[in-house]
C-alpha cells in the first residue's frame, strides 16, 4: 500500500500540501513511484508567483520529464536547495527532506483529503 | 497490457521480487525492481541478474549453416571459431538494418543466432526465407529458451561458486565474445562471456524448465557479493553507457551500417553475395551524410530521444537516447547528426523542451571499464 499520510491534503496532480504557514509543498508517493529515480528539479524560484492548477516546473526522472503543477496560488517563500541538489530525496524521503518549496498562499487550489485521494487512486488503478 | 503479451518463465519470480513491469517488444518485463539507479550501479560495482529470455534464439544447423549465415548476414560467420561469438546485422537488399545480432557458433555446422526480441519474429521469417536452397535447418527455439545474464565485476567469483570444481578455469578462461557448455547450479547451461552492460559479464542460456532454479541460485550466490536483480530501465543506462546501440533508437530499417558507425562489421571479404551486399558496397563508396554521434552536456538535464540538435540555430541533427549518466554524473546521448558537425569537439544545441543547452559532440563509448 502506497504511504499517502492522513495529515497532508493532496492536489489531483500528486502534490501534496501541510498545514504551515507558508505551506510546504511535495511530491506524493504516488507520483514518486511512477516517476522512478528522480534526477533533476527544475523548481520555482524564491519570490516568483505561483498559479494553483498551472505549471509551476519540472520533474526529470530517469526515464521521463513531467510538469510539476503548483497546488496553490501565491508567493514562494523558499526552495529547498538540498533537494535541488539531491534529487533522489524525492524518492527516499517524498515527505520529508524531500519537500520541494513553501508559498505564502494566496488562494487554493482543489485540494483533496488522504482519504479523498487514496480512494482517487485505487479507482484509477 | 494486452492479453497477447508474453511473460518469460520468469515472469513469477520478477512478480515475487516486487518488480514493476513494462512492455517491451510484445513482452510484459521488468523495468526495475527497486531503484533504476541502485540497479546500474550494483553492475558496474558488483554484479546484477537480468531476465533476457524475451530475446530470440535461432538454431541454424547443416552442413551448410556457414555459407548459408554469410548469406543471410553482413558479417562473416564463417570465419570464427567454434566457441566463439560475433556480432552481426541483418539487412535488407537495401541496406537497411533489420535487426543487430549475436552469433555464437557451436559446431562446425551449427550456430545459434540471437535476435532482439521486438525483431525475433522477422529475423526468423528472413532466415527461413533467405535458407532456401542451401542444406541447413532454421529452428525457431525462441519460446523454449530462457536467458540470464549476470553482469558486473563480481560475476566470475559468482560463477565460480556455482560450477563444479574442475570447470572453474573454464569459467575463468572463457574469453570475451566465447561460449561453452558448463553446468551451473547443477544445470546444463551454454555458458556465454557477452553482454551489453560495457561490464564483464556472462549470458546462460537454458530450457525454461531449469530457469527458475538457475535464476534462484544465481540471486542467492550473488547476495554475499552485491548481486541484485536489474530490470531494463537499468540495462538501458548501461548501454548507454558502454555506447552500444539499441534497435529502434539508434538502428532502423532507415539506416544502413555506414550511418550507425558499424561499417567494420559489415566483410566484403567473404565471398558471398549477401543480402545487401550491392546496396552497401554503394553506400560505403559515397559515404553517408550524417553520422551517429556520441554527446556530453553539462549540468543534470538530459536530453532525450527525438530532441533536436541544433548549431547556431539550424537544426543539424536529432538525439536519439539520452540519460543523466549515473555513472559519469553528466548528461550523455547518442544521436544523429549532419556529417559536418560529426567531429569530436564540435559544440552544438540541444533543444530542452524549448531550452537550448550546449552540448559537445564526443567519441563513444562515453564508460569504459577500468578507466
Amino acid at each position: 500500500m502506497t504511504n499517502i499520510p492522513s495529515h497532508l491534503r493532496y492536489s489531483a496532480e500528486h502534490e501534496w500540501v501541510d498545514e504551515s504557514s507558508p505551506v510546504r509543498i511535495g511530491l506524493s508517493a504516488v507520483a514518486v513511484d511512477a516517476l522512478g529515480d528522480v534526477v533533476y528539479l527544475d523548481l520555482p524560484e524564491a519570490g516568483s508567483t505561483v498559479t494553483a492548477g498551472e505549471v509551476c516546473g519540472e520533474v526529470e526522472s530517469t526515464k521521463s520529464v513531467s510538469e510539476l503543477f503548483a497546488p496553490v496560488s501565491g508567493t514562494v517563500a523558499e526552495v529547498n536547495q538540498e533537494v535541488v541538489d539531491e534529487p533522489g530525496l524525492v524518492n527516499s524521503d517524498p515527505y520529508g527532506n524531500g519537500w520541494l518549496f513553501t508559498v505564502e498562499v494566496t488562494e487554493e487550489g482543489e485540494l483533496l483529503t488522504a482519504e479523498q485521494y487514496a480512494q482517487a487512486q485505487e479507482e484509477q488503478a | 497490457m494486452t492479453d497477447s503479451t508474453k511473460h518469460t518463465a520468469l515472469h513469477d519470480e520478477h512478480a515475487a521480487l516486487g518488480a514493476s513491469f513494462t512492455d517491451f517488444g510484445g513482452w510484459d518485463m521488468p523495468l526495475k525492481y527497486g531503484s533504476e539507479l541502485a540497479e546500474h550501479r550494483a553492475v558496474r560495482t558488483a554484479a546484477g541478474l537480468f531476465d533476457l529470455s524475451h530475446m530470440g534464439e535461432v538454431r541454424v544447423s547443416g552442413p551448410d549453416a556457414a555459407t548459408f549465415l554469410n548469406t543471410a548476414l553482413a558479417g562473416n560467420l564463417a570465419a570464427i571459431a567454434v566457441g566463439r561469438a560475433k556480432y552481426s546485422l541483418i539487412c535488407t537488399p537495401e541496406g537497411g538494418i533489420i535487426d543487430d545480432l549475436i552469433s555464437y557458433r557451436l559446431a562446425e555446422d551449427e550456430y545459434l543466432v540471437v535476435p532482439n526480441a521486438g525483431n525475433a519474429p522477422t529475423v526468423l521469417a528472413a532466415l527461413q526465407e533467405r535458407a532456401a536452397g542451401f542444406d541447413v535447418t532454421v529452428a525457431d527455439e525462441s519460446a523454449e529458451t530462457s536467458l540470464v545474464a549476470v553482469q558486473g565485476p563480481a560475476a566470475q567469483t559468482i560463477l565460480h561458486e556455482l560450477v563444479p570444481a574442475e570447470q572453474r578455469e573454464l569459467v575463468t578462461e572463457l574469453k570475451y565474445y566465447s561460449a561453452a557448455a558448463a553446468t551451473v547450479a547443477g544445470t546444463e547451461v551454454l555458458l556465454a562471456r557477452t553482454g551489453y552492460t560495457g561490464e564483464d559479464g556472462f549470458e546462460l542460456y537454458v530450457p525454461n524448465a531449469q530457469a527458475a532454479p538457475l535464476w534462484q541460485a544465481l540471486l542467492e550466490a550473488g547476495q554475499a557479493h552485491g548481486l541484485i536483480p536489474c530490470g531494463l530501465a537499468s540495462r538501458d543506462s548501461l548501454r548507454l553507457e558502454a555506447g552500444m546501440p539499441l534497435y529502434g533508437q539508434e538502428l532502423t530499417r532507415d539506416l544502413t551500417p555506414y550511418e550507425a558507425g558499424l561499417g567494420p562489421v559489415v566483410s566484403f571479404k567473404k565471398e558471398e553475395d549477401f543480402v545487401g551486399r550491392a546496396a552497401l558496397e554503394a553506400r560505403r563508396a559515397d559515404g553517408v551524410s550524417r553520422k551517429l554521434v556520441g554527446l556530453r552536456g553539462e549540468g543534470r538535464r538530459a536530453a532525450r530521444g527525438h530532441y533536436p540538435v541544433s548549431v547556431d540555430g539550424s537544426v543539424v541533427g536529432e538525439v536519439t537516447s539520452g540519460a543523466l549518466s549515473p555513472t559519469l554524473g553528466y548528461p550523455i546521448a547518442m544521436a544523429y547528426v549532419d556529417n559536418a558537425h560529426a567531429e569530436p569537439g564540435t559544440e552544438v544545441q540541444v533543444d530542452l523542451r524549448g531550452k537550448p543547452l550546449p552540448f559537445e559532440v564526443v567519441s563513444l563509448p562515453f564508460y569504459k571499464r577500468g578507466e
